[in-house]
C-alpha cells in the first residue's frame, strides 16, 4: 500500500480557499520555514479511500475476536460512546472548573465524579477514590506515593515494597519512582505466592506489599487475607493491583481481603475504550486511614450542589483538571447501566469463558498450572518447542491466519513459552468454539506440519516482522 | 552447550578464569531463554561489585532480564562490541559474546560455583 505522501501531485487539492478579504499580514522571518511543508497533494476523494483502506486493515474487537482480553481491548458498548458524545459533557471546558464563580456550571460533571468515586469505592470495599490518575501505572504511581505519605505522617522509616515475580513490570517500576527499594517475593510451582518466601522478607522495613489478584498466572491467592493479616503487623499496607478486578468484581472486595490502597484500570473492568495509546484512567481507592492523603482538589458533595476540596494532608494533585473524565464518564454508564448484579454477570461470564477455553485445550496444550483459573488461561508451548521447534510466537502468528487476533505471549514471565488467554466476558460459545478449534487445528500442524507454523501468517498485510531490527533501530518517522 | 573451562551460577551466568583476569558472560541456556539479544546495558569500568548485585540488563525481544555479578570483584573492561553488536550473545555466548572483565576477584569463591556438571544437571532440573 503507498502512502499518502507517495500518492501526492503538485497542485492536487481537497479544498479551495477563497481570496482574502483582510490585508495581507506577514509572519516575521526568524517565524518563516526555509522550505514549504512537505504535505501530501491530494483530493478528497484520494484522502477518503486511503484512511478508509488503512482503517480496514486494522484488526480491531468491533470486527474480530481479540483473546488477548481485557488487558489491551474488550468490547466497549456503544451505549456508553453515545453518553459521552453528549454535547452538555464533550463541549465541557476543562477550565471552567478553575474559575470559582464557574463551578455552578460545572455540577453535572461534578455529580458524575462524585457518584463515580463512590461506585467505584463500594465496588472493592474502599473507604473513597479518586479518578485523577490517568492511567493504571500511574495508579500504581500515586498508590505508592500515598503509602509513603501515610509512613511519613505516621514518621515510619520504611524503604521497602513487596512484589511477587509474578506481578506486571509496572509494578516494581511504580514503587521504584517512589523512592523505594522493591525485593521480589518468588511464586510456587503451583503459581500462587510462595508464603512462606513473603514471611522470610516481610521485615519492619516494608511500607508495602503489591499484589494482582487474581495474579498474572490467572489463579486466586488462597492466602491473601493471611498474607494482608501479616503485612498489617508490621504496619505495612496493603496495594491491590487492580488489573484482574473483573474477574472478582460483584463476588468478593479488595477492601474486605484487607486491602488499603489500589488502583482500578477503568478498561478492563469498566469496559472504557483503551489499546494503542489509550487515554487510559486508572482511579486510585482507599481505605479510611489514607483518605486524609488523596489527590486534591476533590468533589464534595454540599447541600443541594457540589465544591472543591483539598484534602488535609493530599499528596497534591497529579494530573491536570480530574484526570481523563471522558473515559471515566463511560465508566460511569457503563456501571449504572449494569448495576451490581450485572457487574456479577460480567465476572462471571469471564470465568466462565476462560474456564471454557481451558477446558477444551487443556488436552493439546501444556496449562501452565493445575488450579483453578479465574478470566484467563495460561498454557506453556515449552514441550512443543523442544519437540518440534513450535514456539509461543509461531502459534501466536499462525492464529493470524485464521481470523482471530493472538493471545499474551511471554507474558508471564514466570511461565516459559507462555500463552496467555483471556477471552472476556462478550463473546458467544459459537466464536469461543471456532477459536479452540482454530487453536487444536494449529497444535495439530506443529507436530505434523512444523514448517507451515513457522511461515505464518501468509494472509495478512505483511508477513513476519523483523522483531529484532525494529526493536534495535526504532524509527518511528517516514 | 556446557564449556568445561568456565564455571557457572544459578542465574546462568559464566566465569572464566582468563590468567588472572576473569571473563563473565551469559549461558547458551540463559540465550536460547531470551531469544534475540536486541540490547545489552553493562557495569562501569572500576566498580566494585558484590556476588549476586544487579550489575548490568540484557534485553530481547521477549524480555528484560537483570544481569548478577557471579562473584565479589572489580570490573575492569566492558564488551563494548556489544553496543553496536548484540547479537554476538547470540552467536558466541562463551567467547565473542562476553559481558564483562572482573579483577580482584577471589579464585576460591569461583570454585564454589557450578562445573560444567553441575549447570546441566540444574538446567535439566529447570526444564522439567
Amino acid at each position: 500500500m503507498q502512502l499518502i505522501f507517495e500518492k501526492s501531485h503538485p497542485g492536487r487539492r481537497a479544498i479551495t480557499l477563497d481570496p482574502f478579504d483582510v490585508p495581507e499580514a506577514s509572519l516575521p522571518d526568524e517565524l518563516r520555514r526555509e522550505e514549504a511543508a512537505a504535505l501530501p497533494e491530494v483530493s478528497e476523494l484520494e484522502v477518503v479511500r486511503h484512511f478508509t483502506k488503512l482503517s480496514q486493515r486494522n484488526f480491531g474487537i468491533d470486527t474480530h475476536f481479540y483473546p488477548l482480553g481485557s488487558c489491551t481491548m474488550k468490547y466497549n458498548p456503544k451505549m456508553a460512546e453515545s453518553v459521552a458524545a453528549d454535547g452538555n459533557f464533550a463541549k465541557l471546558h476543562p477550565h471552567l472548573a478553575s474559575v470559582g464563580p464557574y463551578q455552578r456550571l460545572c455540577q453535572g460533571a461534578f455529580e458524575v465524579i462524585h457518584e463515580l468515586e463512590n461506585c467505584l469505592a463500594e465496588v472493592a470495599g474502599m473507604a473513597a477514590a479518586s479518578l485523577q490518575p490517568i492511567a493504571g501505572a500511574h495508579g500504581e504511581l500515586t498508590g505508592t506515593l500515598l503509602i509513603s505519605a501515610y509512613h511519613r505522617a505516621k514518621g515510619n522509616q520504611k524503604d521497602t515494597i513487596l512484589i511477587p515475580d509474578s506481578a506486571h513490570g509496572t509494578n516494581p517500576a511504580s514503587a521504584a519512582i517512589a523512592g523505594y527499594t522493591v525485593v521480589e517475593v518468588p511464586s510456587l510451582p503451583d503459581g500462587t505466592l510462595d508464603v512462606d518466601a513473603f514471611k522470610e522478607a516481610l521485615t519492619d522495613s516494608v511500607a508495602g506489599v503489591m499484589l494482582t489478584c487474581p495474579n498474572t498466572h490467572g489463579l486466586f491467592e488462597p492466602a491473601v487475607a493471611d498474607i494482608a493479616a501479616m503485612a498489617h503487623e508490621v504496619d505495612a499496607l496493603m496495594y491491590y493491583d487492580g488489573a484482574n478486578l473483573n474477574a472478582i468484581v460483584g463476588r468478593c472486595r479488595p477492601g474486605d481481603l484487607g486491602f488499603d490502597v489500589m488502583h482500578y484500570n477503568l478498561h478492563k473492568t469498566f469496559a472504557t475504550p483503551h489499546g494503542m495509546g489509550g487515554p487510559g484512567s486508572g482511579p486510585v481507592g482507599v481505605a479510611e486511614k489514607l483518605v486524609p492523603f488523596l489527590p486534591g482538589p476533590r468533589v464534595h458533595a454540599e447541600g443541594e450542589g457540589y465544591e472543591l476540596i483539598w484534602p488535609e494532608q493530599s499528596i497534591g494533585r497529579i494530573a491536570p483538571y480530574f484526570g481523563n473524565f471522558m473515559i471515566a464518564l463511560r465508566a460511569h454508564a457503563y456501571i449504572l447501566h449494569l448495576g451490581a448484579e450485572g457487574l456479577r454477570d460480567v465476572a462471571d461470564k469471564a470465568v466462565l469463558n476462560a474456564n471454557y477455553v481451558h477446558a477444551r485445550l487443556k488436552g493439546a496444550l501444556k496449562s501452565a498450572f493445575d488450579g483453578r483459573f479465574m478470566h484467563e488461561c495460561v498454557f506453556s508451548a515449552a514441550p512443543l518447542a523442544k519437540e518440534h521447534g513450535v514456539h509461543a510466537l509461531d502459534i501466536a502468528k499462525a492464529l493470524l491466519d485464521t481470523g482471530f487476533h493472538a493471545p499474551t505471549v511471554y507474558f508471564p514471565l514466570t511461565v516459559k513459552e507462555s500463552l496467555m488467554i483471556e477471552p472476556t466476558e462478550t463473546e458467544s460459545k459459537e466464536i469461543l468454539d471456532a477459536f479452540c478449534e482454530a487453536m487444536l487445528d494449529i497444535a495439530r500442524r506443529a507436530k505434523e506440519d512444523p514448517e507451515s507454523l513457522h511461515a505464518a501468517p501468509i494472509s495478512t498485510p505483511v508477513g513476519r516482522l523483523d522483531e529484532v531490527r525494529a526493536a534495535k533501530e526504532l524509527n518511528c518517522t517516514f | 552447550m556446557y564449556p568445561d573451562d568456565v564455571y557457572y551460577t544459578e542465574d546462568h551466568e559464566w566465569i572464566r578464569d582468563d590468567g588472572g583476569e576473569y571473563v563473565v558472560g551469559i549461558t547458551a541456556f540463559a540465550v536460547e531463554q531470551l531469544g534475540d539479544i536486541t540490547f545489552a546495558e553493562l557495569p562501569e569500568v572500576g566498580a566494585d561489585v558484590v556476588k549476586g548485585e544487579a550489575v548490568g540488563t540484557v534485553e530481547s525481544v521477549k524480555a528484560a532480564s537483570d544481569v548478577y555479578a557471579p562473584v565479589a570483584g572489580r570490573v575492569s573492561e566492558i564488551n563494548d562490541a556489544l553496543e553496536t553488536q548484540p547479537e554476538l550473545v547470540n552467536q558466541d555466548p562463551y567467547g565473542e559474546g562476553w559481558f564483562y572483565k572482573m579483577e580482584d576477584v577471589r579464585a576460591s569463591e569461583v570454585k564454589k560455583l557450578m562445573d560444567a556438571a553441575a549447570y546441566e544437571a540444574f538446567v535439566q532440573e529447570q526444564e522439567t
